[in-house]
């Protein structure tokens, strides 16, 4: 039931926000985090919940790196 | 380390037997749909765990709302999640005999305007959830209050993660780890987990939903939890979705949560009552409050129904002798195979 989507601010105004997923442009509520045009933001039940910082790609190589780095020491 | 460096280690891990929990409902989807289980040495178990919320929702709380469904005068409005889950006597929510004034709902926003069109009827918002829904249930009582909305109520069974993995810890043996749940992190915090982290000598990692968000979770538990990680402590709290999961979590979240909620004693389904683990409304929104506190009674599952051990990762869904027939999606009996998310959901749309 936690299923989370990242999507991309478009516009804010007054508590909510256009954001785009793939296209596709949802009102969703940003009462909960601090977002601004051209942000990505992870959405919940309408929700946005976290602004992201960075994408998910370049999260995964830097977990490795740090796993192998001294993470585990 | 690479992603095949960690995949390899895992495909050979020969040191002591690991049961790691996952605790969320999606990673349990995300873990079959990545084939992560195919891949891990026989010394490595993956177990559910109390994880999604509609499976741990006594009966008490679906009679309720089936209840509300057949007020006339009430419209309760649903995640989809929740609609076939059973409640007393095999009654759900959206089901024949449940019935009546039910509407699934995205978000609780969509129940605010629907409320705002509609002043004749009462919506009834089913809040079920963890601390990742429980900011979308506050801003929608904050929008209402704003509106001046008479005619919205909160039927809430909103629950904290970390006082269920407490338990867990105190009543069942052998969890060697935890993969954490991403989002309830993202509002939490990865520091929810320390003192449990600590305190039983576990580690806890805190992961993300793609498939190598897990695996690199799954290694890191592994190395720790199996003693391949230099001497160190096991005992700690890792951060695997740091693009997400900030420290301290979501203040901003945090404080929604604290201003219309409060902690209380909640009942867990499969494993009963734990102190702490509960949200409910403030005193000062009881003008929202459509009940929540002492739906506490639970009708005993099904007879031979295995989701009280599904959910303390003591069973898997497929060593109940019910799995698939005659429990299925369609046709639930217990309700680890009601929700999309629970662990027999996710099992059987994966046979």
């Amino acid at each position: 039931m936690c299923v989370a989507m990242p999507g991309r601010v478009i516009s804010v105004s007054g508590g909510r926000a256009k954001v785009d997923f793939s296209g596709n442009l949802v009102d969703v509520a940003v009462g909960a985090v601090s977002a601004a045009p051209g942000d990505y933001v992870l959405v919940h039940a309408g929700c946005a919940i976290e602004v992201l910082d960075g994408d998910s790609a370049r999260e995964i190589i830097s977990i490795f790196e740090e796993l192998d780095g001294g993470m585990l020491e | 380390m690479s992603l095949a460096a960690a995949a390899e280690y895992l495909s050979h891990y020969g040191g002591p037997p690991l049961r790691i929990m996952e605790v969320c409902g999606t990673h349990t989807a995300a873990i079959f749909r990545s084939g992560i289980r195919s891949l891990l040495a026989p010394g490595i178990r993956l177990v559910s765990g109390p994880g999604c919320p509609v499976c741990v929702t006594p009966s008490s709380y679906i009679d309720r709302c089936v209840e509300y469904a057949a007020t006339p005068g009430f419209r309760l409005m649903s995640f989809g999640d929740m609609m076939k889950t059973p409640g007393s006597g095999g009654r759900a929510i959206g089901g024949a005999r449940g019935g009546g004034r039910v509407e699934m709902m995205y978000s609780p926003m969509e129940a605010v305007e629907r409320a705002a069109l509609d002043p004749s009827v009462t919506y009834v918002i089913a809040a079920v959830g963890f601390e990742t829904t429980i900011p979308a249930y506050a801003l929608a009582i904050e929008e209402a209050a704003a509106r001046g909305l008479g005619n919205l109520r909160l039927l809430t069974a909103l629950k904290s993660v970390t006082p269920a993995l407490e338990w867990l810890l105190e009543n069942e043996r052998g969890i060697d780890g935890f993969i954490c749940p991403g989002h309830v992190s993202v509002i939490t915090g990865p520091e929810a987990y320390e003192r449990l982290a600590t305190g039983y000598g576990k580690p806890f990692a805190v992961a993300g939903f793609e498939g190598e968000h897990i695996l690199a979770a799954i290694y890191a538990i592994a190395r720790l939890a199996g003693g391949g990680a230099g001497g160190a402590g096991s005992g700690r709290v890792l951060n695997l979705y740091p693009s997400a999961v900030r420290a301290g979590g979501n203040a901003r979240a945090l404080a929604l949560i604290a201003k219309y909620f409060e902690p209380g004693p909640a009942v867990w389904r499969g494993l009963g009552r734990i102190e702490g683990s509960g949200y409910y409304l403030r005193k000062e929104y009881a003008r929202f409050d459509g009940g929540g506190r002492g739906l506490d009674g639970d009708e005993a599952l099904a007879a031979g129904c295995a989701c009280a051990g599904v959910t303390a990762g003591r069973t898997d869904p497929g060593d109940c002798p019910m799995f698939g027939s005659p429990c299925r999606p369609e046709s639930p009996l217990g309700p680890c195979m009601a929700s999309a998310e629970g662990a027999c959901g996710v099992w059987f749309q994966n046979m």
